[in-house]
Parts: structure tokens; C-alpha cells; sequence
């Protein structure tokens, strides 16, 4: 089953059809609470993308000699130690960062959008695989993550990236930082997605229709004609 | 007092839910029903201390004595998931009634970030053993306390004509975002 779909669409699907925040609403935590600035979003992004691919990539390895039992301690343990990596060299290279990001870094261990393409994906397909899938979800997530932290930022702080996008005269909207925007512009964007899927669903099944309709009448009035000229 | 302003803080100033963003994941998905939330709620509460007094001695008797901090992200968390898993045989085995309200939820919470943050902000923060505890229940307290507001108000989403694109996690959201703005208002207590 898994053989027959291309390499490409493992990549591609994260991005938008299957993307972690927007489809599947997973991983919620981080994602709102670090996005208070895009910057932060795109570190907990890179963060997360890395553990990820590293855990998939070991995992699909090591998949056959992981006895069914203990398999999702099996993939705890691994992503724990990936997260302690990223942890530390966060702490060493980064302090600030690592410092805006606070517990969030460490709470990537329970980021269940990991856990979950281990449970259904890795651990079920080739290693070139699995590391293609999880760059995908890693991107997906990326995305999400720019798109949720930008939108804060710039009606926020009046900035993007630190450099100011929006002029002096724009008040900034203070609650757009605080936590009660996450959710907010979160849940709009979440309507706002679901509305334009749901619409072109809609439009696709009316050509359907359509195409169907037009089929049948140029049928019809081609047996009409045919009767005439007899 | 001291311990009083932590149990305050824990619970509604900084709610775990609605300030730390931090259970989520349950917070979305159990909170149609008051029943529910409720369970899920306590259960939730009851792990949590016993997370608060373990990942204490734990952090304060083994992994600074050995200088062995860098360890403590797998540890805890198996410590975590291996004490979720044990508190789900005692209650099977103590009371039947208890496993069949609590049953379903446990093994979720083992991937509630709300239990790891926990035990992280316990050992960043230096509490005490005592304060600990106190931080635990707090936490918890503010837990069960933002599911079941929620629940309530979904119950009365169900009734009301919410547009077909926002039904489910957006209007939540929302919902949550109004909320997280209604505790904004206990900010100066502290």
C-alpha cells in the first residue's frame, strides 16, 4: 500500500493536506504559546522539525527489534534523548532563545504530533521514508508556526522579525501578546481554513454536477436528433 | 502564606490551561461534557501531586547529589509514565466505581504536558518539598477548574447555530480565547 505512493506526495501531504496544526490539531501547546513573535516560533519549529527527523530516522531503523509491548516507551525514550540534545545546545548557544522559550523546549517530549507519526508512521515504513514524512510534518508545522507567530507580532508589536512593518501611528493591539490572542487568532485562522476547504468541496462538486448535467443533455439531444433524421 | 500565594497563583493567576498553555490537547478534546471534565479533571489533580512529591525527591535525592541534572527529561517523564501506569492498577484494584468513572482517562495523561510541565517548573523554580505539594494541588485545582468552565459553556454551544466552518476546535478556540481574557482580570492579585 505504502509503495505505490510517491516520494514526493510523503513530503508534500504535511504541508497542507495532512499539515499537524491546521488539519490534524495536534501539538497545541507549543504552538500557542511560543508564537508571541516569529522568531520564536521559527526556533521551536526548527527544534521540533530536528528531534522529529532524528527520532522517525532512528526509529524506522530500529523498528523490527522493538518488541510491540514496550514500543511507545521505546519511542519516549528516544525522543527524550533527541529533546535533551536540543536542550543543551539551545542552553549553550542560544541562551536567549532558550530563555523566551522557557519549559517549552523539554515539554517537546509530549509534543504529541512526534509520538504520533512515530505510532503511524515510522514504525511502519523504510527509512528514507520516514525521514521524508517527517520533514514534511516539520515543515507543516513551520508554517504554522510563522504564519500564527507573525500575524501576533506585527498586529502585536508593530514588528516582524524585529523590524518594524507597520507605522508609528498604529496602535499596537496589546492582546494579541498576551495569551488570550493565541487563542483567538488561532481559532479564526482554524475557521477561516476550514471555510475555504469546505467552499472549494463545494465548488468541486458542483462542476461535478454540471459536467454530468451538460453529458446527459448532449446525449439526449444527440438521440433526439438521431430519432429526427429517421 | 507564602504557600497560600502559590496555591493562588497555581490555580488562577498563572492557570496552567488559559496563562501556560500547557494541557491543551485534553483541554479540547474531554471538555464536551461536565461529567467528564470533571473526572478527567480529578484524575488528572490526583496525578499531579504524586508527580509534584516524586519528581521532588527524585530531582533533590538523585540527580543533583550525582550531578546527573542534564538526565532529567527521560527521567522524567518515565517516571511519569511509569507512575500513571501503577496509579491505574491501584485504583483498579481499591475501587471499581473510581477506575470505571477515572478509566478511560488515565492513559491520556500520560502525554499531558501539564504533568511534565509540572515537574519542570518544580525543579526550575527550587520549590521546597512542602511548596511542591502546595504548587501540585494548586495546579491541578486550576486545571479541573478551567475544564469544567468549559464544558459548561460547550454544553451550551451545542444549542446555539454556530457557523458550519467553526464547529469544533476553532469556535473552542475562541471560546478559550474569551476566557483566558476573563482571568486576565485576576493578573493583580499577585
Amino acid at each position: 500500500m505504502a509503495k505505490h505512493t510517491p516520494l514526493s506526495k510523503e513530503f508534500l501531504k504535511g504541508l497542507w493536506e495532512q499539515n499537524p496544526i491546521f488539519k490534524q490539531v495536534l501539538g497545541m501547546c507549543p504552538t500557542l504559546a511560543v508564537t508571541v513573535s516569529a522568531i520564536n516560533g521559527i526556533a521551536m519549529a526548527l527544534a521540533t522539525t530536528f528531534v522529529l527527523v532524528m527520532a522517525s530516522m532512528l526509529i524506522s531503523i530500529i523498528r523490527k527489534l522493538i518488541p510491540n509491548q514496550v514500543r511507545i516507551a521505546a519511542y519516549i525514550v528516544i525522543i527524550a534523548t533527541f529533546v535533551t540534545i536540543v536542550d543543551l545546545v539551545m542552553k549553550a548557544r542560544f541562551p536567549v532563545l532558550s530563555k523566551a522559550l522557557g519549559p517549552f523546549i523539554p515539554l517537546i517530549v509530549v509534543n504529541c504530533i512526534i509520538l504520533g507519526r512515530q505510532e503511524a508512521f515510522a514504525s511502519k515504513n523504510t527509512v528514507f521514508r520516514s525521514i521524508l514524512d517527517a520533514l514534511g510534518m516539520g515543515s507543516g508545522f513551520f508554517i504554522a508556526l510563522i504564519t500564527l507567530g507573525g500575524i501576533r507580532e506585527i498586529i502585536g508589536s508593530r514588528t516582524f522579525l524585529s523590524y518594524q512593518v507597520l507605522p508609528n501611528a498604529f496602535e499596537p493591539w496589546l492582546i494579541m501578546i498576551l495569551p488570550a490572542g493565541a487563542f483567538l487568532t488561532l481559532g479564526l485562522m482554524l475557521g477561516f481554513i476550514n471555510m475555504y476547504t469546505d467552499r472549494k468541496k463545494n465548488l468541486e462538486k458542483e462542476s461535478l454536477i454540471d459536467q454530468y448535467r451538460n453529458k446527459t443533455k448532449s446525449e439526449s439531444a444527440g438521440t433526439v436528433a438521431a430519432q429526427e433524421g429517421i | 502564606m507564602e504557600l497560600f500565594i502559590i496555591f493562588i497563583s497555581a490555580a488562577i493567576v498563572n492557570n496552567f490551561v488559559l496563562a501556560y498553555f500547557l494541557g491543551i490537547c485534553p483541554f479540547i478534546g474531554v471538555s464536551n461534557k461536565t461529567s467528564s471534565a470533571v473526572s478527567m479533571g480529578m484524575a488528572t489533580t490526583f496525578v499531579m501531586v504524586i508527580t509534584a512529591i516524586v519528581s521532588w525527591l527524585l530531582y533533590n535525592l538523585l540527580l543533583v547529589p550525582y550531578k546527573l541534572e542534564f538526565l532529567q527529561i527521560p527521567s522524567f517523564i518515565l517516571v511519569i509514565a511509569s507512575l500513571v501506569q501503577f496509579v491505574e492498577m491501584v485504583i483498579k484494584k481499591v475501587s471499581q466505581p473510581l477506575y470505571r468513572a477515572l478509566g478511560i482517562f488515565l492513559p491520556l495523561i500520560t502525554t499531558n504536558c501539564a504533568i511534565l510541565g509540572l515537574a519542570l517548573f518544580i525543579s526550575m523554580r527550587e520549590y521546597t518539598f512542602i511548596q511542591s505539594i502546595v504548587f501540585g494541588v494548586g495546579a491541578g485545582a486550576g486545571f479541573t477548574l478551567a475544564l469544567t468552565i468549559m464544558a459548561g459553556i460547550r454544553e451550551e454551544l451545542e444549542l446555539s447555530d454556530v457557523p458550519v466552518s467553526f464547529r469544533g476546535a476553532p469556535i473552542t478556540l475562541i471560546v478559550a480565547g474569551i476566557l483566558a481574557l476573563a482571568f486576565m482580570g485576576f493578573a493583580g492579585m499577585i
